[in-house]
């Protein structure tokens, strides 16, 4: 499959998996692939604070778009914004645009938006999905991007809907569900990229995960994105000295013993990482996308230029999509 | 010597782990009450949502309300106990009603059940609770808590807060007030916005909210004192809070974060653990390590170099994260638990970390 046309499967792609499995980093790598193929993209954080402007350099969220990458300067293609939805925002907005503008003030003012969310609980997220919902609608992007909650409050965020539909019996809320429902479960406008790091419980929580969104929620999951691989060195259990030989030089003074340990501690890790590997692919019947570990303790915008390039060779290697 | 953490778990009656998601909170807070456990103390474990065989090795197979003991070779005693929000709020109610009978008014109330899965901060401030009542029972010496995985991780100190303010909600007042004196006092404007409401969600939902504010009625002195009192523990010389971080990034941002709120509330951070650190090979420098492995290309002793230099220069930089953050909680010990080979899922796991731990 080619990138562009893995980005256009559906328009909008939604990144789900556990804290610390670089979701984050994932939402950007996706971006940047697509923006690589000339796509526009939109993503989407719903949690307040977010790295993602620091893996693009650019400036920090807002409710309001921010472009993180600006694209061809003459055509525009390839730009990538992102923006913050929170839901007293989207509360705020969905009031102002059906006339209930004088309402809205007092209903943020009053902490109102508690109490209804408590009368009929998952209400947060539909107003989030409702807007993202609308932006799918409207075409914002080519591609649009969730960064979804952290994992098993990414259940509860997608299963809102269906929820709320038991809870509420009629009206504007109702019908707001209704369509999240429809367009989280057509294959052909939404489907989930779910992370994990190639480790024993990220590894078990990721499979947890896909079934209940494939059994409870009934959305298309893409592709498993296994971030984090250490790319493999062979011949790791050599001796240094004799490779030192071999090479027609000499180690320093403890270069021998340091060298052995980081390559003992690699081909471990290595060795680690390729069984829960396999055991994801036994455990999850899901193609897998691997990224591989980069060992710079700071991400930013060339890593990410990196990641997109190992993303797009991964995607490759996808087989074109059924017709 | 004693270590800071041997100090903090033998003398300590309360330690609280808080950092972000994904960073080894919850095997930090086993490994802590394993060490009281060691020490010689009634030790029990909170937590909030333990990995699958961690939970196994536990033997927290479900949801509960009650610790259950594990046994082992130490002198003291080592509990825990998975949190079940529903039930300690379901308690809570229980304890505070008048009578039976408005006890299971409120229980079987729609608006009620919701409560527990959908009021924002009812998770943490049900850990806390479960913390106090814990505490209060006099059955253990130690108690740590895990606090769940919240993005903004402190939400459990305000949590008490939050939810008595809920309870004083103006809008709620409105609604407790009997039917038809509501609509004869409320203004206009409040009418029309509780129309607005009813319009949005429905009516059904606002009656929901509204039979249960009638049954809670007179129960929100009850709640406010126990939150008042849930932080006044938080607060005193014989809780610990330990700060949890991996050396990422965002971790060391969320830390720094914490940091500063624990801070602003005028609470010492008791000790900075830092999970999975990459081990540093040697002294030598990475960039040196670069070089040779740029004139050793094509060798297979040049991929050997290469990888002493990105070990070496990761870890220098996770020092470096690291460090940042240190600085901010200076005096607080630290202590540095490298990345292990295998995930920790049971006793010997706990032990295995335990020893960095104290060796911090």
């Amino acid at each position: 499959m080619d990138p562009r046309g893995f980005a256009t499967a559906a328009r909008l792609a939604i990144v789900a998996g556990k804290g610390g499995v670089g979701k984050t980093t994932v939402t950007a790598t996706l971006a940047r692939m697509a923006a690589r193929a000339g796509l526009s993209t939109l993503i989407i954080e719903v949690e307040g604070k977010s790295g993602l402007p620091s893996l693009f350099g650019a400036e920090d969220l807002d409710y309001n778009e921010v472009v993180m990458s600006p694209g061809d300067p003459a055509t525009g293609r390839g730009a990538i914004r992102a923006r913050t939805l929170t839901p007293d925002d989207a509360l705020l907005e969905y009031l102002q645009d059906h006339g209930m503008k004088r309402i809205s003030k007092r209903l943020a003012a009053s902490g109102a938006l508690d109490v209804v969310a408590t009368a009929a609980p998952g209400i947060k997220d539909i107003l989030i999905l409702g807007k993202v919902k609308q932006l799918e609608r409207s075409g914002a992007a080519d591609l649009i991007i969730l960064d979804a909650p952290a994992a098993g409050h990414a259940i509860t965020f997608l299963m809102s809907a269906r929820g709320l539909l038991d809870a509420v019996r009629v009206g504007p809320v109702r019908s707001q569900a209704e369509e999240v429902i429809e367009l989280l479960t057509d294959p052909a406008r939404c489907q989930v990229i779910l992370v994990t790091l190639p480790e024993e419980t990220p590894v078990n929580e990721v499979t947890e995960t896909a079934y209940a969104l494939e059994d409870r929620v009934g959305i298309k999951l893409g592709p498993v994105v296994v971030n984090g691989l250490y790319p493999v060195i062979d011949d790791l259990d050599a001796d240094p000295e004799t490779l030192a030989a071999d090479a027609g030089t000499t180690l320093r003074d403890g270069e021998a013993e340091a060298l052995r340990a980081a390559a003992k501690f690699r081909s471990t890790r290595q060795q680690l990482q390729q069984e829960q590997v396999s055991r994801l692919a036994d455990a999850l019947p899901l193609p897998q996308l691997r990224l591989p570990f980069l060992f710079d303790v700071d991400l930013g915008p060339d890593q990410v230029e990196t990641l997109a390039g190992a993303l797009a060779d991964e995607v490759g290697r996808l087989p074109a999509a059924a017709s | 010597m004693t270590s800071s953490v041997r100090q903090m778990v033998g003398e300590r009656g309360i330690v609280i782990c808080c950092g972000s998601g994904g960073v080894g909170k919850t095997t930090t807070a086993a490994v802590l009450a394993l060490e009281g456990a060691r020490a010689g103390r009634r030790a029990c474990v909170v937590t909030i949502d333990p990995a699958k065989r961690l939970a196994d090795a536990l033997g927290l197979d479900r949801l509960s309300n009650t610790p259950s003991q594990i046994d082992g070779d130490w002198p003291g005693e080592l509990w825990a106990l998975m949190l079940d929000t529903k039930s300690t709020f379901d308690s809570l109610v229980a304890k505070h009603a008048g009578d039976e009978e408005q006890a299971a008014g409120i229980l079987a109330n729609r608006f009620y059940r919701n409560i527990s899965g959908a009021l924002s901060g009812t998770q943490e401030y049900m850990a806390m609770e479960k913390l106090f009542e814990l505490h209060d029972s006099g059955k253990f010496d130690l108690i740590v808590v895990d606090t769940p995985p919240t993005r903004n991780a402190l939400d459990f100190l305000d949590a008490p807060r939050r939810l008595t303010r809920f309870l004083d909600n103006r809008v709620f007042r409105i609604l407790m007030m009997p039917t038809r004196a509501y609509l004869k006092a409320v203004s206009v404007a409040t009418q029309a916005f509780l129309r607005t409401i009813s319009k949005v969600v429905g009516t059904e939902v606002v009656q929901d909210a509204v039979a249960f504010f009638q049954a809670f009625e007179g129960m929100e002195e009850g709640f406010r004192n126990r939150a008042q009192k849930v932080l006044e523990l938080l607060a005193s010389p014989e809780t610990a809070f330990v700060l949890v971080a991996s050396p990422r990034r965002d971790a060391i941002t969320e830390a720094m974060f914490f940091a500063d709120r624990l801070k602003e509330s005028h609470i010492p951070v008791a000790t900075l653990v830092v999970n999975r650190m990459h081990p540093r090979f040697g002294a030598g420098s990475a960039e040196a390590d670069r070089a040779r492995s740029h004139t050793l290309a094509g060798a297979p002793l040049g991929a050997w170099y290469a990888n002493l230099a990105d070990f070496r220069s990761l870890a220098d930089g996770e020092e470096a994260h690291v460090a940042a953050l240190v600085e901010r909680i200076t005096p607080a010990p630290v202590v540095r638990v490298p990345f292990l080979p295998n995930d920790v899922h049971d006793l010997d796991g706990l032990a295995e970390v335990a020893t960095y731990v104290v060796a911090g």
